[in-house]
């Protein structure tokens, strides 16, 4: 199991993958937004997008949960 | 005033030196910032995103319109250079504080620019005289032009969407990234490839289309300090561009305004090649530029005065008459002046960081200006671009205005953001920055 968190505030732009995928590592999972730049969010690991806790359009804390890698 | 942050601010404070009433228009993430409180009056236009705020042209038409306003200032950004909104503006019968609707457009689309340009004689890169519109053509057109081509969006602006590529390959990649931002963030498709000068300068000419139709140029500004294609700091004179080659750009500059019959303040960007020998024509903005105040602390001239002189068809204040009769009248500018763009972004990776203002103490003292659109307490929230201040400093020389630079980052205190405050104080000490002798790859150099 592999957390992925928000580095930084941000509005949740563009969700990539879905859950129950299976993610390489290096590939995008959602897409934020923040002052005018994109960031991509990466999977740091293979594995498989087993919960999403982000939808478009939420504003995320540094920190908050985006995602969990099983 | 139809924008927000340090640019509302700086707008009003010359608005009520001038004795004109002033309207801000805030969102609701802006509601506590100091020009929501120093504007006369104030109008909610509803919530955070751009697009329900300060994107929102009928919104803000309204509050105009309900506050009783009788001019509208556009800032930079958001609704600045759309010609449909200078017309709706017009059409509700308030005087837009900008150039004609027709000059927007005619330089909003970058590529129709280029071909203007080159027809009044200024000087432009090869590039793509019709927009490219499918990756086969950009390959095609790229052949053409030559390697390393740059790709931008044509509706663009802000360093958003554009990238080199030194190959094919590279170049599907930028067209297909270049393709999106430019739906995304300009509304039309459009692009535009041109040749890529990898080491150059990237200087620009301040102009100023008066009431009786001359056009005059009011000294360069180099904006060579860029990371992602956006600027960071910038100065006046330019260090890279000699007695002759000025001459030319700010003549060059002049003919761009006349082409269009252009009103009010612009901007002419140029890139100038390494050895400061020639220079050719990248875009011209139609607005009052960020980066407006280092031509401000070198001429003594207020160009958001200017600007509203203009809008009421009036002289501009610095006497027109005291202009040579034969254009170009470039006016002698005196000393030094450098902007640092200050940032709510971390100083290695320039990743936004946002948050509560904990801290905010401004430097002051003899040649220190800064515009600031934050004070402590504020939060700076991610809906909008990054800038929370412009620290700038003048000098007698380009020495004593670095000297300035120095100290005056180094007392700049901020707390709760990340800022790029660190990085500032980098640039500042780098034997390149301090020599003069630099290009837009310099920031790339400092942070490998």
């Amino acid at each position: 199991m592999a957390e992925v968190r928000a580095e930084m505030v941000a509005n949740v732009w563009k969700v990539v993958a879905a859950e129950g995928q299976p993610v390489g590592a290096g590939d995008t999972l959602v897409i934020l937004e923040s002052m005018k730049m994109e960031i991509p969010v990466l999977a740091e690991e293979a594995g498989t997008l087993s919960k999403l806790h982000v939808a478009e359009g939420d504003l995320v804390q540094e920190g908050d949960l985006i995602a969990v890698l099983g | 005033m139809a924008n927000r942050g340090e640019i509302a601010r700086r707008v009003i404070r010359t608005a009520r030196r001038m004795g004109i009433t002033t309207v801000a228009v805030y969102s609701e993430a802006d509601e506590d910032l100091p020009y929501v409180r120093e504007a006369d009056h104030a109008a909610l236009l509803g919530p955070a995103p751009p697009s329900q705020s300060y994107l929102d042209a009928a919104k803000i038409l309204r509050a105009a319109q309900e506050a009783g306003a009788g001019a509208i200032h556009p800032g930079y950004g958001f609704l600045s250079e759309r010609a449909s909104f200078a017309r709706q503006v017009i059409a509700a019968g308030l005087t837009w504080v900008g150039p004609s609707p027709e000059a927007i457009e005619q330089m909003g689309d970058k590529i129709r620019a280029r071909n203007l340009m080159a027809a009044a004689g200024v000087p432009v890169s090869p590039g793509s005289t019709e927009p490219v519109l499918d990756e086969d053509t950009a390959v095609a057109e790229a052949k053409r032009i030559g390697y390393p081509v740059m790709v931008k969006a044509a509706g663009g602006g802000g360093g958003i969407g554009m990238s080199a590529a030194s190959s094919e390959a590279e170049l599907r990649a930028a067209f297909a990234t270049a393709r999106s931002r430019a739906e995304r963030f300009f509304g039309h498709p459009d692009i535009l490839i041109e040749r890529y000068v990898a080491r150059a300068r990237h200087v620009e000419v301040q102009i100023l289309g008066l009431a009786d139709g001359r056009v005059i140029a009011l000294g360069e500004r180099d904006c060579s300090v860029q990371r992602r294609h956006q600027k960071i700091a910038e100065e006046t004179p330019s260090p890279g561009v000699g007695p002759a080659l000025r001459e030319r750009m700010l003549a060059a500059a002049v003919r761009a305004g006349e082409a269009v019959g252009y009103r009010n303040a612009g901007t002419v960007e140029c890139l100038v090649d390494a050895d400061g020998g020639d220079f050719i024509f990248l875009e011209m903005n139609t607005r009052l530029q960020v980066e407006h105040p280092v031509t401000e602390l070198v001429t003594g001239i207020d160009l958001v005065e200017q600007q509203f002189l203009i809008a009421a068809g009036q002289d501009v204040s610095f006497g027109p008459a005291s202009l040579p009769a034969s254009l170009p009248a470039s006016r002698p500018a005196r000393g030094h002046a450098i902007e640092m763009r200050v940032y709510a972004e971390d100083p290695v990776r320039f990743l936004p960081g946002p948050g509560r203002i904990t801290e905010w103490a401004e430097p002051s003292g003899e040649g220190i200006r800064v515009d600031a659109g934050y004070v402590a307490g504020n939060i700076v929230t991610p809906f909008y671009d990054p800038l929370l201040a412009k620290l700038c400093t003048y000098g007698a020389s380009r020495a004593e205005a670095v000297a300035r630079a120095r100290e005056a980052v180094a007392a700049f205190r901020i707390a709760g953001p990340k800022t790029n405050l660190a990085f500032h104080a980098d640039l500042l000490a780098s034997p390149e920055f301090a020599g003069g002798d630099y290009d837009t790859s310099l920031v790339a150099r400092l942070r490998p």
